[in-house]
């Protein structure tokens, strides 16, 4: 398992680190057993523009690269489009990711997902993504992965 | 000297003295042992010679008790398969702990699934296997006990010579991984009075690939790999002459300064732990009673996740390991930690500390220097380190 230059480069210095004050919209996934949480925080203007995001993330190198690579991306983005950043995404901007991290460790794109839904219900409207199951502090990841080949049964 | 390098659990550098014994039996001396002109017979020489002083180097009566093999892993799974197959084809009871390295941990539990009972004893929370847990664990058919001398992720001695005696009672097998306890404490197959036990040479600065399998005289055994029938048919395939001259010289040069070796790799574990724990607050030592390894020191480091640390420290030029999930690709914490009771929260924030030869005082000063703001730094970028660990109920172990 080896990362790739840019992923040690966000994980060594990574992005946005922190918490935004009275945020618009607040999302926080993942579960301490699994060891990896994440916690993002968006400002978002009247056009419904992300203008600000910050994370707070306990995890491993690719959680910490991710939740980096994720808060950059997002800066400047229309929600609907933020809402469109998938996993796979995230792995390609970090000139890829090792297989067995993309599971449990790309929490960020669920924590935006979720600090979008956030802000749109804070302002009546409709969520975009509804459940996300990363939220949900008893959520496993592990649980739906296929047992690795070779594996014994 | 000096070194960044804490890691020596989990491989040491060859002793230079150890590639310079090694290197005439890829040259010159290239002979298979099995021939029978001179080239061969003096590669057989150079074989049994390495046998005879590894012998020695464990106290087995004899010689012809060693069979040399591939690695730490390949001694273990054939302590299993090759006894079993010989002494209960169809089938019985098996006693192995919890915190077992996976070449241990995975074969039993492979038996298990495939004819076999299989009892895992629970390690206790001082990171022991307690004799009378064993004891209890053994049955009427029970037919082979293995229980690890000292683990590699804590450090901890187990007392492998009340183990075995309660073992042969029940009319049982009894094996042992050695592989951490070879040439850094006393060790001794004839006073543990264990049936079986396993090595590996690259954990005492000799070659990777090279490891042994002791077999007290008389133990039946049904060799893994066939073929040749080598290694008195007990591990066919020619046999690795400088792998095996490279291990018995590698043992040789780690028991002339065992002694010394532990009593300075004890001071400098305890300072590593003294000075962690003295300057970051949730920090404790995983195991600190009883016999432990001089030169491993366990660390919990609460709140923040192993990787980030290893990689952070990475950056920095220091090698050490994490019991964490995400480390090395495993996706669960580790299973040292946790059979010894470790809450997963706190077991993905574990550090091993595994000391050296090379190691000095002023490595360990360097590394806590370098490790204290890195885990501040984390813990900072934690979206819960306060609520879990400094709050009114913070999780322990």
């Amino acid at each position: 398992m080896i990362y790739s230059d840019k992923v040690m480069e966000h994980f060594r210095n990574p992005h946005n680190v922190g918490k935004i004050e009275n945020p618009d919209g607040e999302g926080e996934v993942g579960n301490p057993v699994c060891g990896d949480i994440m916690n993002i925080t968006i400002s978002v203007d009247g056009e419904d523009t992300i203008t600000d995001a910050k994370f707070q993330t306990l995890g491993c190198g690719a959680a910490i690269a991710t939740s980096s690579m994720v808060t950059d991306l997002v800066k400047g983005q229309k929600i609907q489009d933020a809402v469109k950043i998938s996993k796979q995404d995230v792995a390609d901007e970090l000139d890829g990711l090792p297989a067995v991290k993309m599971h449990c460790s790309v929490l960020a794109t669920d924590g935006l997902k979720v600090a979008i839904d956030d802000y749109l219900k804070k302002n009546g409207r409709e969520p975009l993504s509804g459940e996300i199951k990363s939220a949900d502090p008893n959520f496993d990841p592990h649980a739906e992965e296929e047992p690795a080949e070779g594996e014994d049964d | 000297m000096g070194s960044k390098y804490f890691d020596y659990a989990a491989t040491s550098p060859m002793d230079p003295r150890v590639t310079e014994a090694m290197l005439p039996y890829y040259t010159q001396e290239f002979g298979n042992p099995n021939s029978l002109y001179t080239l061969g017979r003096d590669a057989a020489r150079a074989l049994e010679a390495a046998r005879e002083k590894f012998a020695a180097g464990i106290g087995a009566v004899q010689p012809s008790e060693i069979v040399f093999t591939s690695g730490g892993s390949e001694a273990d799974n054939a302590a299993f398969f090759s006894t079993l197959r010989k002494v209960a084809p169809d089938g019985g009871h098996l006693i192995t702990s919890a915190y077992e390295h996976d070449a241990v941990l995975e074969t039993a539990e492979w038996l298990g699934k495939h004819g076999y009972d299989l009892t895992l004893v629970k390690p206790r929370k001082d990171g022991h296997v307690y004799p009378e847990d064993v004891k209890a664990a053994l049955r009427e058919d029970t037919k082979l006990v293995s229980i690890m001398h000292s683990n590699n992720e804590i450090g901890s001695i187990n007392d492998i010579k009340s183990i075995a005696a309660l073992a042969h009672e029940a009319g049982a097998l009894m094996h042992t991984d050695a592989v951490q306890s070879l040439g850094k404490i006393p060790f001794d197959v004839v006073d543990l009075d264990v049936d079986m036990a396993s090595f590996s040479a690259h954990k005492v600065h000799g070659p990777k690939g090279v490891g042994a399998l002791y077999l007290k005289r008389g133990t039946r055994f049904d060799a893994l790999i066939k073929g040749g029938g080598q290694e008195t048919k007990r591990r066919s395939g020619t046999q690795n002459v400088a792998g095996a001259v490279g291990f018995a010289t590698a043992l040789e040069l780690a028991l002339e300064v065992r002694e010394s070796e532990a009593v300075r790799l004890a001071a400098l574990r305890d300072r590593v732990i003294d000075g962690v724990t003295s300057r970051l607050e949730n920090v404790q030592a995983t195991v600190d009673t009883g016999e432990r390894l001089p030169n491993i020191a366990s660390l919990l480091v609460k709140g923040v996740e192993g990787e980030s640390m290893l990689l952070q420290l990475d950056n920095l030029g220091f090698s050490v390991s994490t019991g964490s999930a995400c480390s090395s690709g495993s996706l669960e914490a580790s299973h040292v930690l946790l059979a010894i009771g470790v809450p997963q929260v706190i077991a993905h924030g574990s550090l091993r500390i595994s000391l050296g030869i090379d190691n000095t005082e002023a490595d360990i000063d360097e590394f806590i220097d370098a490790l204290v703001p890195i885990v501040e730094k984390l813990r900072a970028m934690s979206p819960v380190y306060k609520k879990m660990f400094c709050g009114e109920n913070p999780i322990t172990f």
